[in-house]
């Protein structure tokens, strides 16, 4: 049975989208922005797998079919920018202005952080692009001489942890604007943020977007001059 | 077939991502090329927004779940991470917060100050 079930690249499909079915229904019946579908699905599959005791390659099999849609699902992220073109073009300086220092701020506070607690220039440099997307962020780690598997594994935890607590945090500093959410959701936390941004509204959703693509390319720049300051 | 037809205009452009990622030297993933790709042949009008609506809005609202299987794989990782996994924790959570608070509140604050409302 066991063999059965991990052998089929069925396995790891069904397994990714019913725990996210059912953290959607328990979301649902909890109606609270602290319960999110996202970790609920990860910690479940995460369960089932190590209750099994199935390793992940196996479940990889199949759940790699739903992560290769990501490139062509990025790509769709141009439609919502396309469509609120007018916003983008009236608030640019704003955007330009709010983005940069979300950089410079991420690459700043890692900085001051990775000298408190003693970290070596290899793991500083892991951590410089946290904030930005995956494959970005795996290149410039690579370059530099940081860990790949451990920025990957940062990437990622970054964007899970601000699709979290994204809601909250804008709510604390007040920040109510449309386009400083999406700015604020897509700086920080690239695209697994900007999922979230996009269900909150189609204006956070296109500038959260925006963000992903501005701070990855912002963040390969100014990394450069950063890692001379280790 | 409209959906068939839609999904053949992304994939196109996705691939016309992943050729670019790969003859081009610099660091730009196949996604972004992409996002750029699709966004100037909107612009253009060389592809209509019809035209890939209805798939293009689906692939996003099924987006989380494309994350998943990387944030599952995390489970591979708990050996590297074992020594100093509360000063990694530490440093990812707290300037994932700074990240966030200091972009949203310049972008506002920018905005607010040039009068331009949000609508």
């Amino acid at each position: 049975m066991n063999e059965t079930l991990s052998s089929s690249m069925f396995f790891g499909l069904f397994l990714t989208l019913a725990a996210y079915m059912l953290a959607l229904r328990i979301k649902k019946r909890f109606n609270s922005s602290l319960v999110n579908p996202l970790l609920i699905a990860i910690v479940l599959c995460i369960a089932v797998l190590l209750l099994l005791n199935i390793d992940y390659e196996t479940y990889n099999q199949g759940a790699k079919y739903i992560s290769g849609f990501l490139t062509p699902a990025t790509v769709c992220l141009a439609v919502p920018l396309y469509t609120q073109l007018d916003k983008l073009k009236k608030n640019f300086r704003a955007i330009m202005a709010g983005i940069l220092s979300g950089v410079i701020a991420s690459l700043g506070s890692i900085l001051i952080m990775a000298k408190i607690f003693g970290f070596s220039r290899e793991e500083y440099i892991t951590f410089m692009p946290k904030s930005i997307t995956t494959a970005i962020g795996m290149s410039i780690s690579r370059e530099m001489g940081g860990n790949v598997a451990i920025t990957v594994t940062v990437i990622i935890l970054t964007g899970v942890f601000g699709n979290i607590i994204c809601q909250s945090v804008l709510k604390l500093f007040k920040i109510h604007n449309k386009i400083a959410k999406g700015i604020a959701i897509g700086t920080a936390s690239h695209a697994i943020g900007t999922s979230k941004a996009m269900e909150i509204g189609e204006i956070e959703g296109a500038m959260s977007s925006l963000s992903i693509v501005v701070s990855g390319i912002l963040t390969v720049i100014l990394a450069n001059l950063f890692v001379r300051l280790y | 077939m409209k959906y068939l037809k839609q999904m053949m205009i992304i994939l196109a452009v996705s691939l016309m991502g992943e050729i670019l990622h790969e003859i081009l030297p610099l660091p730009v993933p196949a996604s972004i090329y992409g996002i750029v790709g699709m966004f100037i042949l909107l612009y253009t009008g060389l592809v209509k927004v019809d035209q890939i609506k209805e798939t293009s809005s689906f692939l996003i609202e099924i987006m989380p779940v494309m994350f998943i299987p990387a944030a599952v794989g995390l489970i591979s990782s708990w050996d590297m991470l074992k020594n100093s996994w509360l000063s990694y924790l530490t440093v990812t959570l707290v300037s994932t917060v700074i990240v966030m608070a200091v972009s949203g509140l310049i972008t506002q604050l920018v905005i607010e100050k040039g009068g331009k409302t949000n609508e």
